[in-house]
């Protein structure tokens, strides 16, 4: 196993010197660092230009110029933006945690999306749900996200800010949302035209009433989502946890659960006093989130009974998703404030930038800032790549269900949900396993043209600038990052399918 | 070949769909039990590949495939929507130096607003109007430049994939054929391309083409030249980008094509290496190719707009549907039209290509069955009722 890492590594990094020796290359011969110079009409433009040459080292030969580059890479000195003299290490730091943050929140939400829906789109195989699914997920795959991303901005960022501060009830989008709402749920759950009928009805009144809720009560002027929420959602939550988990039947995980929801309830009315005094950082969150898990999976184990392992499980899965459900609730208790600032100006929605210059406020404010700024590059990366995820998800389903385990599963008399969640699913995401690495450093390429049109000050914005104005070190540092990324996503794809996957071996 | 490949075929194979896999879609089919004429040499039972077997009774490989892609309803719809876009673009400018019927024959030319510069189609009753797609701030015609873009996507599409195919297939080939050395050379090379995001490589190329004439200090007429043709140049940059899924998949086949007996027979009668290549193997590799080459296709479409978009593609004068909207992204607000149309052909483009792409892929799929309706089931059905019925009756 060690040496096939090694053995991989040093492929890696030797793809890798061989890639940054082409790409300069091609960077040198693609890249005119004097075309400003060119035609300037300054009287001492031959001596600008021969400033230049000498303060670029144009003069050398450009594997020269390699050689100096890359020896001080090696040591760690990535060189200078030298339009504006800044130092590429300095420039990348931000750079790269504001490209990570944006595509890792996409390409989760992409992924449980796209993984639930072909998995019901799987399911329904050869109904209407499941051609509308596919056709939508063509028109997904189609779509340029540049002109996907024009219009969110124009509809959703423009519309939604006009419509907080003008609420006026848009009756026909209202009802074709509920509608869409009915369609869906009546094809993705329920069998046979009755159901059907009677899910379709119950779920289009309750799209519809809770959209006329929350557009007509002042509820969008101060969201929020209080105790009452938070058990509703809680219980909610442990319940359907369970039913998808372990069962209905299986009492003591459904009593793990709710337990843990009602401890749940209990101490977010706790952790207000505790948001209240104690400044919280994100350092906080995750060990508040880490304690939360682990209280579930004590509660779980003193369930205990025959299988300790599926209480603790669903509970601990219950507890992750009240967890969010409480930080959601603190962080749109500073809604109003943050709408009311000088720099929001009440339009909160963002269409430039990962975060607003001169904000202010506490460590929640600032949360609900990022997220403001994270929607809608988010719901244009999702929009594309959430469509490759839902016909890969269907097709490795589809072959899973045709196969004899799942026949044998079913011919001794297991349910329909044990079949599906522990036999199929389970085999089914494994392929994801050595997509999914790959994916995500695919994303952060594909994340140039997200940052550049909502100005983030990302990976992929400091390539296209820095290409633009003929930079050579920022761009090298930028491809040599990616590229490195991308060999380490290659390797892990491997490694981990080799791991899930008893059938492929991994040896040296 | 090295032990990592194994790992990475393995991989491979595993996604791959086996043709051996026994289909529900057989098993569930009512009409493979169908009672029939009782034809003496008829196949009966529930037996595997029954139906199969009769539907396509003395056809040839190539009449199987066309069939199933004939009735591919969404494949059809794929074809019939870019034959019209195609037809429209080519008639209504003109291609190589023929006019077209359009009265706006230079794109770039500037003219007097009219009617607000808004669009003047109807649809009902059908009237195109002076400009129907509108016009932009200095009156050119957004019609006109629209079908330029189109057929700029389109030549862009067709190169792309002539390149692709061309550079995918010979690596592929080579290396699936010959193993070893050549192989892990190839294989390398290939990594080295895929390593970084398409998108990065063609910025990369486009930024490359784009300032050549003026660095390198060409004449005159190299530079108009070059200019002219950017997006013929483009598509080739792309194509040099985007062959490395396609050299893969190809790889893969020939890889596992050449343990075939067909092959060892072909060897052992004397076959050079170039015949085996070229008529043993490859004819059996070709459904992988097509499929691959239509989707990458479409990605080119996406890609080489994604490009002029970034501003490292296609540049005026030239025109391409990136470009335009590129240019139009400010005028959204004042003029969403210039910012509609040339979105709307992009996504008709690619989404008819992915369309017959995925109808390609049906047809070639030894696997796929023809799905009976619910109608066509339950007629079934009752027909199977009744006979069994009668047949109880007539004991």
């Amino acid at each position: 196993m060690l040496r096939f890492i090694a053995r991989r590594l040093a492929i890696a990094i030797g793809l890798l010197l061989v890639l940054s020796l082409l790409i300069y290359w091609l960077l040198d011969i693609a890249m005119d660092p004097l075309d400003d110079l060119r035609t300037s009409p300054a009287l001492n433009r031959d001596q600008l230009i021969e400033l230049r040459v000498q303060s670029l080292g144009l003069d050398q030969p450009w594997y020269q110029r390699y050689f100096t580059w890359l020896t001080n890479f090696v040591r760690g000195d990535f060189g200078v933006a030298w339009r504006t003299g800044q130092r590429v290490n300095d420039l990348l730091g931000g750079a790269a945690l504001t490209s990570i943050q944006l595509v890792f929140a996409a390409t989760m939400i992409a992924l449980i999306l796209g993984v639930t829906i072909g998995l019901l789109s799987a399911l329904r195989q050869y109904t209407t749900f499941d051609y509308a699914i596919t056709f939508m997920s063509f028109v997904l795959y189609a779509l340029p996200i540049f002109w996907v991303a024009v219009l969110l901005k124009q509809y959703l960022a423009i519309g939604v800010n006009d419509y907080l501060n003008n609420p006026v009830l848009n009756w026909p989008a209202v009802i074709i949302l509920s509608v869409v709402s009915g369609l869906f749920w009546a094809g993705a759950i329920a069998v046979g035209l009755k159901r059907q009928a009677i899910v379709f009805g119950c779920a289009f009144a309750v799209t519809l009433g809770s959209l006329v809720y929350i557009l007509t009560s002042d509820w969008l002027q101060n969201p929020r989502i209080g105790v009452v929420g938070v058990a509703v959602i809680g219980l909610a939550v442990a319940y359907a946890v369970t039913l998808i988990f372990s069962g209905i039947n299986n009492r003591r995980a459904l009593y793990a659960a709710l337990t843990t929801a009602v401890v749940g309830v209990i101490s977010y009315i706790g952790l207000q006093w505790l948001f209240y005094y104690v400044p919280m950082s994100e350092l906080w969150m995750i060990g508040l989130l880490v304690v939360a898990v682990a209280i579930a999976c004590l509660i779980g184990w003193l369930w205990g009974g025959p299988d300790r392992a599926v209480s603790m499980r669903g509970a601990a899965v219950v507890a992750v998703l009240i967890s969010v459900v409480v930080y959601v609730d603190r962080v749109l208790q500073g809604w109003q404030i943050y709408m009311n600032a000088s720099a929001i100006n009440r339009r909160p929605v963002a269409t430039i930038g990962s975060q607003t210059p001169n904000l202010g406020g506490d460590f929640w404010i600032t949360q609900l800032d990022k997220w403001t700024h994270l929607l809608l590059p988010t719901i244009a990366l999702v929009l594309i790549s959430f469509a490759g995820y839902t016909r890969y998800q269907r097709g490795s389903m589809l072959e899973v269900m045709n196969q004899d385990y799942i026949r044998t599963a079913r011919a001794k008399g297991l349910s329909e949900r044990l079949v599906i969640v522990r036999h199929a699913l389970r085999n089914a995401l494994l392929p994801l396993a050595s997509i999914v690495p790959v994916d995500f450093i695919t994303m952060i390429g594909g994340a140039v043209i997200t940052e550049t049109i909502f100005n983030w000050a990302g990976m992929g914005r400091l390539f296209v600038t820095s290409l633009y104005g003929s930079e050579i070190d920022p761009v090298m540092a930028y491809i040599m990052i990616t590229g490195a990324l991308a060999m380490m996503a290659n390797l892990v794809a491997d490694f981990l399918y080799g791991i899930l996957d008893p059938r492929i071996r991994v040896n040296a | 070949m090295s032990n990592d490949d194994n790992t990475r075929d393995a991989a491979a194979d595993k996604q791959r769909p086996d043709p051996f896999q026994p289909d529900a879609a057989i098993d569930a089919d009512p009409l493979a039990t169908l009672p029939d004429g009782g034809e003496p040499d008829q196949a009966f039972g529930r037996g595997e590949g029954v139906g199969t077997a009769k539907e396509v009774e003395g056809l040839s490989q190539g009449q199987i495939v066309w069939d199933r892609f004939i009735r591919h309803k969404g494949a059809m719809g794929g074809v019939i929507a870019l034959a019209l876009i195609a037809l429209l673009a080519l008639t209504s400018l003109g291609v190589f130096g023929i006019p077209g019927w359009w009265r706006i024959q230079n794109y770039n030319a500037s003219g007097d607003v009219v009617n607000g510069a808004a669009p003047t189609l109807t649809l009902w009753p059908f009237s195109l109007g002076e400009h129907p797609f509108g016009q932009d701030d200095i009156g050119r015609d957004n019609f006109a430049l629209v079908m330029k873009g189109i057929q700029t996507s389109l030549m862009v599409m067709l190169v792309m994939g002539f390149i692709t195919v061309l550079i995918g297939v010979t690596i592929g080939a080579l290396s699936g054929y010959y193993r070893g050395k050549t192989d892990t050379f190839l294989m390398r090379f290939t990594d080295l391309i895929i390593t970084l995001p398409v998108i990065v490589m063609g910025a990369v190329l486009g930024k490359l083409i784009n300032t050549l004439p003026d660095k390198m200090n060409w004449s005159y007429a190299v530079t108009q030249a070059i200019r002219d043709n950017l997006p013929l140049l483009l598509a080739i940059m792309l194509g040099l980008v985007l062959w490395t899924g396609l050299a893969r998949l190809v790889r893969s086949e020939f890889l596992t094509l050449r343990e075939r007996e067909f092959v060892d027979a072909a060897r052992v009668a004397g076959a050079s290496d170039w015949r085996i290549i070229s008529k043993h193997i490859l004819p059996n590799a070709v459904g992988v190719i097509i499929v691959n080459t239509t989707l990458t296709m479409s990605a080119a479409v996406v890609l080489e707009a994604a490009l002029s978009f970034l501003g490292f593609g296609v540049k005026p004068p030239s025109v391409s549907l990136g470009m335009l909207i590129s240019q139009y992204q400010g005028a959204f607000a004042t003029r969403p039209w210039l910012f509609w149309w040339p979105g709307v052909f992009i996504i008709l483009i690619a989404l008819s290509i992915n369309f017959i792409g995925d109808g390609l892929r049906d047809a070639f799929d030894p696997r796929t069955k023809k799905i009976p309706s619910q109608r066509q089931m339950d007629k079934a059905m009752a027909e199977i009722a009744a006979g069994n019925s009668s047949a109880e009756a007539a004991k």
